[in-house]
This record gives C-alpha cells, structure tokens and sequence, in this order.
C-alpha cells in the first residue's frame, strides 16, 4: 500500500505535486506528510544518528574528557580513552536503566527496568494511537496533554469517590477517562466542523486550559484530599486500580494490557472498519470523500472524539495505575512525547507502540543514567529531539549515510501522482 | 535542435511501461505520441524530462548522448513539459508560479516580481493568451491553468515542448487557440511533442505521427491517414468511431428540475433559474463550455451545492436539501468532472476507490466491519469488466495511467443500480477505444430505463450520444433542441445565441465541419 512507497525525493520539480492532495496543504500538511512517508530504513537510520550525535554531546559535557582535551595533542590517547568511556558508560547506563540492568543482585532488580519502561510507555503509546487517528485523518491535533488531564480528572474522581465492586469500578473509572478526553477532544472537532476553527490553535489553548482547570478542581473540596494543602487528591480506592501484572515489587499495571489492546484495535479500526475507512479517507482527499457521500464533518468530530478517548485510557493508566492519585501534573509531558511518538511510529499502531516502548525507555533509561553517570537526563531530551529532526529530513539522513534513494525509485511517486 | 530516444526501457516492477522505444524529433517538427491509455506515453516523457531514469536506453540531443539527473537538467538542456495534471501551486500568483525554480532576484535575493511579471506579460502578448499575472492559480479554471503552464515552459526558452494531453480539459475553442500557439512554435524552430487522444487535433498539426502499443512502438503514420487507420492502429483492433444507438424510448419523466438557482461563494449567479426534464430511459445532454454553470447544475442535484431556489424532483422525491449520502444512496450515479480532485483519492488502493461511496453497505461492510476479501474479488471483476490496465488491485490508485484512473471512476459509478446516472465529461482522457466503450456503457444504461445526464463539453461527445441537447450559456438555458440539431447552429447557442437566431445566421454562414454534417444527416434522411 501507499507506505510502501519510497519517499519522494526533493527532486526540483518544477512545482508541488498537486492534485492528490487536499485543496491547499498547509506547510504542517506538507511537513505531516514528508514524515508519514519516509520509510522504516530512515525511522531506524535517525534513530542510530541520533544516538551517534547524543554521543558527541555527551562526551562534551564530560569533566574527564573537558580536561583531557587541555592537552589533547601531547597525549591524544586519555582524550579518546576518556571520551569513550564517557559514552559508553552512559549509553551503558541507559540500557541497563530501562531493559536489563546486567549488574544487579536479583532476578527481580535485573528486570524492573523494563517493567519500568513498560509502565512509562503505557500512556505514551495511548495517546499516540489517538493522535495516529487524527493524523491519517488529516487533522494536526496537538491537544493529547489536555485530554490526558482530563480523562485523568474524570477516571480519577470516579476511583477516588465512589464505592464501587472489584472490577466494575475499575471498569467504570476507565470509562470515565475516555468520556472525559473523548469530550475535551470532542469541543475541537465540534469547533472545526462548525465554526472552520483550525484545531492545532484550538487543541493548544484546550491543553492550557486543562492544565489551569485540574489547578483548581484540586483546590475544590471535592477533589482535594481532607486535611492536605497540597493540590493533591484523595487516594484513588483499591478496587478502581489496575491490577498488577507481574506482583507488587513491580509498578507494571493492567493499563499496559489495556494499551495493548487499544493497538489492535486503532488497527482493526483504521484499517478493517467502515469508520476507519471514512477517517483515512477523509484526510486524504476531502473533496473526494464528500464528493462520495462521507460527511467530512461529522468525520472531524469522531476523529477528535476517539482521538480524545484514547488519550483520556493515557490519563487512566496514569492515575489509576502508575500516579494512583491525581495530581496537577499526572500528565507529565505525555500528551506532547506522544505527538513525537505518533509521527515517528508514521500515525500506524505498531510503530506508535514500538515508538511508544522507545521513549519510555528513553525516559526510564534517562534517571538510571543522570543517577549513575552524571549525564545530564536533558541528553534524553537530545536524542528525542534529533530522532524527530531526522525523521523530518529523510534526504539529510539518506545523504549520511549515502543511502541513494535508489535511482530508479526517484521521485516515483510523487511525479506519479503528478504525471498520471 | 535534434531529440532522439533511443532503445528506452523503464519497467514498474514486473510491469515494462516502455519496451525498447526508439523516437526522433526533427527540429521544428509536430510529433504526435499516440496510443491507448497505459501504453506508456506519460512515462516515455518523464524519462525524457529527466523525472524517470530508464532502465535501459539513451536519450540523445543533436547526436550528443545525454542523461538528466531531473527535470532541472532537462529544462537546461532546453526541454519543457506540461504535464497531463498541472504542476501549479494554488496559493501562489501566475507570475509566482511562471518563475518558480528560476526567479528572477534583485538585490538582497529578493524575487523580482516586476519582472516575472513582465514575463508573463510578454509571453501572453506574443501568442494571443489573455492571463492576469496576478490571478491567483486557484482562482483561475482549468482552461487558463492550462495556459499557465504553457507560459511556464515557454519563459524557460524550450527548444523542445513537451505536451501532455493538454487538450483534454480545453474548450474547443482553447483547443483552437493551442493548435494556433503550436503552429507558431513550430514556425519559430521549436519542436513539439504531442500526446493526444483525439485525432482529429493530431490530424490537424501534426507533422509525424508515431504509435505506442503496451510499451512498444507499433507504427508511425502520416497525418493524412484516415481517424479509423490510426484508431485500429492504437487499440489492436478495429475501432467504431461513430456510435450506433437505437432511438430513444422515453418512458414518463423521472428527473424534473424547476427553478433551480445557484450562487456561488464569492456570491456569483451561477445556475439561473434552469428548468427540464429528464425521461426514463433518455440521454439529455447538457452542452456549454466550461464555467457556464455546469459544475453548479451537477453540485446542486448531487447534494454538493445548495441551491437558492428551486427543487429536482427524481422520481417524485426531493433531492434538495437530501444531502450527497442520501442523494447517492436514492440510486444517483455520479461521475465528477475532475477526477483527481472529487473522483479519486490518490493514496487510496484501486479496490478502495472502487467501494468509495458504496463503503458501508453489504456485501462490503456488515455492519461497521469491512470484509476485504469480497473488496478485492469485487475490484478485480469490475476492473477486468472495464478492462482498467494494472498490477494489482490492491497497488494506490495514482500508480495508473490517467485513462485507467477514469476508468476506475466509471466502474464505481456504473455498477450499480442507477436511478440516475449524472455523467460529467466521463470520457475526459479516455483513448478512442474506452470511448467507445463507454459510450456503449452509457446508451446502455440508457437502454434499461435509466435517465441519463451527460455534462459535456465535447460537441462531439454530444451529438453521438445524446437524444436531446440543452445548451447552457452564462447559467442559463439557451435552448432544448432534439439531437439532430445543425452543429452550427450549436456551436453558435454554446456563445449564448438563441435558437431561431442562431438558425438563420448558421444558414448564412456554414463552416466546413458544420456543411459536412449537414449533407451527412439529408444522406442519412434520403
Ligand atoms: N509509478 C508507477 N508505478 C507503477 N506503475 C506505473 C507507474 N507509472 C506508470 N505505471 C504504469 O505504466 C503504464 C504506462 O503508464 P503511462 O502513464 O505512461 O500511460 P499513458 O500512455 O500516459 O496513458 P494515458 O493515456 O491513460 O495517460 C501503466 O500501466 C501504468 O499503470
Ligand atoms: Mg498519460
């Protein structure tokens, strides 16, 4: 199908291949779509790129290596030496701080940061399923962080407030989150239907006030705990939490099932279901679509609606299942790792899920490293950025590695499109 | 200068688009490139535009073998193109669009627009074209677009012109005035290549005639060669250019249209009061040259555009106000204008084209669960019943020739049973072959009691398929008029002359084409 596709290259065609595309593609449209297309090669070639280029920084702000370089030239060796040892340790660091960690005592301590990385990924990878759907659809939605706070405020009252029987209450909270980011997501796909309101400015202004709202609910005596000060709730009830899947020395919950299965269904969704078929086609010719019956605006209040729900499961895993209370920032930086996540897994859910598992590692890998070697956890923050640059720039990354794009494949689909 | 292609081979994965084609343009020669839709024309071209690398073969210019690493080098080598689908970007001016990939800079590398639009300027005055430099391309109907193209690979100084199918989104008018351009390019020493499906324009222009048949080329010809000589040439068989119809049987009307009135965005008239009648089992052909209301009267049945006033009963229900879904699913067959734009979605497989507005019914979907398995099997009868050229299915849509992409479009809409079939330029791009098939699929619709709107600004789509013509001028009605209607007389209602006038003043002055239908049609009657 059209992934397959090799990237169109930037070859100087005299214009924009036209035609296929929506009425005006917006520069994000045009940037969305370089993204979506570059191939898996180039996803992994950034990824290893972005590593090699962390390791440089990494080895900058390196003391040993800092002071090895005053005398670099009379003993080049202890500035290499140094320099070395200084990336491997922390990339050594982070391996061990989110998959294995080879030197510990235990069975159990060994494998806890990869249940760790797991339990971080859980709401990345929601999320990022959401955000995937809005994409294919053709809708820039940045609101994820929103709609995790809301869907966390929503699961989290229902687990903090109700005395409910083991599982329904769970049940119930989990639905509960999804109403409640389904619902926050829902008002800008309501917004872009009616009004035309673009939704990158909408969601934007939707996550601030998220942010300032959960602010004040958990000021309100309903949501803060009796006796604290602290914009803290009460604890969420034991039977609202998700199970644990590997015992009580692991963080590891149910959620991660829950995202599991959340995968396979944006699949199915996507690519099985009538609905699906209307989103995707949708965001890739709405002329077409509604030209053949489809409602291209009652599409973008679904799309947002379940885009939103996704993020609102994120929310849930955060407060019923990792947090296990509500808290201002239950959301982290979730809702925007996973605008990352979804781009760099192309908006499908296989490759959102193995993107998701790779920036939990990032993240759950990044304190191992700050506590271990002292490299500053911001080199996370480094790689990710870099990885996302990559991805952006598929040419940059061919022209690394000298990767022709193959010179019978140049720029076929895009003169494709064109030439007819 | 001198082009010749020699022993060029691309293949598409086990797809050969062009076996060993050997071609040679004399400086200052019209060469036609003929041949069915998904002989390999457009590729051919884009491997000598450098956009294609071929997988075998050389392209050499004045003897001198050349290879294009893009279209950059080609257009330095002095080669331009104007592409089957236009390469314009919508939000930019013509000017913008003229220059772009070489403008023009002054001082601090900032574009001279003055200049590009000096551009533009100097080359519509010098071929008669008539372009605001600073329309704005999305702005500007296809026609202009067309001339925008023009323009762009003219302002590169091309010693060789390379034409796409440009004719077939042009009125027969713009067709005239391009012919015009051509025959002054030629005069002035450029070489053109031009890619056709009608061949009474390569008749008209061109100096060699070469044919391509499923990659290969299978012939050349002169441009006196009879139509029906070129015609067998292209397909592999004889061809029936002409279409044989039984007369109509109409039964009682099925689609009444009354009053209907359309105003556009910017607040335009588009549809004025447009009043008629459609029977079952009728043709009634709406003819006008683009842009006089057409898109509005189709937009406005379908459900696409809201009418101000009026109302098109279709078998004794409203359809305004009924929405495209509902419009569709009362049994509407709709075959878009463009089909890039509303027929297709590029990215989307074949098969996924063909279910686009019959997605979630049975046997495609139960319930909101699509069943693959009966898409494919479904898109591989209907492609095989329409003869659409391809790999597979399941390959995007935008990997066929532009004729087979139409013909995708039609599949989807004829397929099912119609209780209206509205056709807009349904064969826009289609060989001489696909026409005359379609044009047999239509008149059998007809045929079983569907009642048929053909949208056309083909006159001679027209007076082969219809059995009445309603002439649209400015959004209005000029006339109805039975099929046998002088062509004269037509071509002067299409420029919005009434009837009786236009009657007597195709009586004073009869132009070669329109005599010869005359004497054709009292041959017919004595
Ligand atoms: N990028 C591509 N990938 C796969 N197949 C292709 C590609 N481009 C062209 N083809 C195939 O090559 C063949 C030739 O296509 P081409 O566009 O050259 O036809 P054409 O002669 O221009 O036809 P038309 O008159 O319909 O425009 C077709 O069968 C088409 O499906
Ligand atoms: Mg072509």
């Amino acid at each position: 199908m059209s992934d397959n596709a090799p990237a169109p290259a930037a070859a100087p065609v005299p214009a924009v291949p036209p035609s296929a595309e929506p009425p005006e593609p917006s520069r994000g449209e045009t940037l969305l779509r370089e993204m979506l297309s570059s191939s898996w090669v180039v996803t992994t070639l950034a990824i290893v790129l972005a590593l090699v280029i962390s390791g440089v920084l990494i080895a900058a702000a390196d003391s040993t290596v800092q002071s090895t370089a005053t005398y670099l030239f009379a003993r080049p060796s202890d500035f290499f030496s140094a320099a070395w040892h200084a990336v491997t340790s922390a990339y050594v660091a982070l391996f061990q701080g989110s998959i294995l960690d080879t030197g510990a005592p235990t069975f159990v301590r060994a494998i806890k940061p990869l249940t760790e990385t797991m339990t971080v990924s859980v709401p990345i990878i929601l999320a990022g399923l959401g955000l995937g759907i809005g994409f294919r659809a053709g809708m820039f939605n940045i609101g994820a962080q929103g709609q995790i706070i809301l869907g966390a405020v929503f699961g989290g009252y229902i687990g903090f407030a109700f005395d409910l029987p083991v599982g329904l209450h769970v049940l119930l909270a989990a639905i509960g989150a999804a109403i409640g980011g389904g619902l926050w997501a829902g008002i800008a796909g309501f917004l872009k239907a009616r009004t035309g309101a673009n939704e990158v400015i909408v969601t934007i202004m939707l996550n601030n006030i998220a942010v300032y709202l959960i602010g004040y609910l958990l000021t309100t005596s309903a949501f803060q705990r009796p006796g604290s000060n602290n914009p803290i709730s009460p604890p969420i009830k034991a039977t609202a939490l998700y199970p644990h899947l590997l015992g009580s020395q692991f963080r590891l919950h149910a959620g991660f099932l829950v995202a599991i299965a959340a995968t396979v269904f944006v699949w199915w969704l996507m690519d099985r279901s009538t609905i699906g078929f209307r989103f995707r086609a949708v965001g890739a010719n709405s002329k077409a679509a509604r030209t053949a019956g489809i409602s291209v605006n009652t599409n973008y209040i679904w799309v947002m609606v379940i885009a939103g729900a996704l993020a609102g499961l994120a929310g849930s895993a955060q407060v019923l299942g990792t947090e296990k209370v509500l808290s201002i920032d239950v959301a982290a930086s979730f809702g925007f790792d996973a605008i990352t996540v979804a781009l760099l897994g192309r908006s499908k859910p296989l490759g959102t899920f193995l993107a998701g598992l790779l920036f939990g590692a990032l993240r759950a890998g990044g304190f191992a490293m700050q506590a271990r070697t002292g490299t500053p956890i911001d080199i996370v923050l480094v790689v990710q950025s870099l990885i996302v640059l990559f991805i952006a720039a598929p040419p940059l990354v061919r022209s690394v590695f000298r990767l022709s794009s193959g010179s019978s494949r140049r720029s076929t689909r895009s003169v494709k499109e064109a030439a007819a | 200068m001198k082009l010749e292609l020699r022993g060029i081979t691309k293949r598409f994965g086990s797809l050969v688009a062009n076996d060993h084609i050997d071609l040679v343009v004399e400086p200052g020669e019209i060469h036609a490139l003929l041949g069915e839709n998904g002989a390999g024309k457009s590729t051919l071209m884009n491997v000598l535009y450098g956009l294609y690398d071929p997988d075998e073969g050389q392209v050499l210019i004045d003897d001198a073998p050349v290879t294009f690493a893009g279209p950059g080098d080609a257009m330095a080598a002095g080669i331009g193109m104007v592409h089957q689908h236009f390469m314009l970007v919508p939000v930019f001016t013509v000017a913008e669009n003229v220059v772009l990939g070489h403008e023009p800079v002054r001082g601090a590398r900032m574009i001279d627009l003055p200049r590009a639009r000096r551009l533009v300027r100097e080359i519509s005055d010098r071929f008669g074209f008539d372009v605001d430099p600073d329309a704005l391309i999305e702005n500007l109907p296809v026609g202009a677009q067309q001339r925008v193209e023009i323009i762009k690979a003219l302002s590169r100084d091309a010693n060789v012109l390379i034409l796409d199918e440009p004719t077939a989104v042009l009125t027969p008018q713009e067709t005239d005035e391009l012919i015009g351009i051509m025959r002054q390019l030629k005069a002035a020493g450029t070489s053109i290549v031009f890619i056709t499906h009608k061949l009474r324009e390569v008749r008209a222009v061109a100096d060699v005639i070469t044919v391509i048949r499923r990659g290969k080329v299978v012939g050349s010809a002169p441009p006196s060669a009879p139509e029906t000589e070129l015609a067998s040439l292209m397909v592999g068989r004889s061809v029936d250019l002409g279409v044989t119809k039984k007369p109509a049987e109409p039964g009682e009307p099925a689609l009444r249209v009354a009053g209907l009135s359309v105003i556009d965005h910017a607040g335009v008239l588009q549809l004025d009061d447009v009043t008629f009648e459609v029977a079952r089992g009728e043709i009634l052909a709406v003819a006008g040259v683009q842009g006089n209301g057409q898109t509005e009267l189709a937009g406005a049945i379908l459900g696409l555009q809201k009418p101000v006033a009026g109302s098109v009963l279709l078998d004794g229900t409203e359809l305004v106000g009924a929405g495209v879904r509902d419009t569709l699913r009362a049994g509407v067959g709709y075959i878009p204008e463009d089909r890039s734009d509303d027929g297709i979605i590029a990215s989307f497989s074949v098969a996924e084209n063909l279910i686009l507005d019959v997605h979630d019914r049975p046997p495609f979907a139960r319930g909101i669960s699509l069943d693959p398995a009966t898409v494919e099997a479904s898109a591989t009868q209907r492609v095989d019943e329409y003869d659409v050229r391809l790999t597979s299915v399941q390959d995007p849509i935008s990997t066929l020739s532009g004729g087979n992409q139409q013909k995708v479009v039609l599949a989807r809409e004829m397929s099912r049973p119609l209780r209206l079939l509205i056709a807009s330029q349904p064969t826009r791009g289609l060989d001489v072959g696909s026409i005359e098939f379609v044009h047999r699929r239509i008149i059998a619709e007809r045929d079983v009691g569907t009642p048929v709107l053909l949208i056309s600004t083909e006159l001679d789509e027209v007076l082969a398929v219809a059995d009445r013509i309603l002439v649209l001028y400015r959004g209005r009605i000029v006339g109805i008029v039975p099929q046998k209607t002088d062509r004269d007389v037509l071509g002067l209602m299409l420029a919005g002359v009434p009837l009786e006038e236009a009657q007597v003043q195709a009586a004073e002055h009869h132009t070669a084409l329109g005599a010869a239908d005359i004497i054709a049609t009292q041959e017919e009657r004595s």
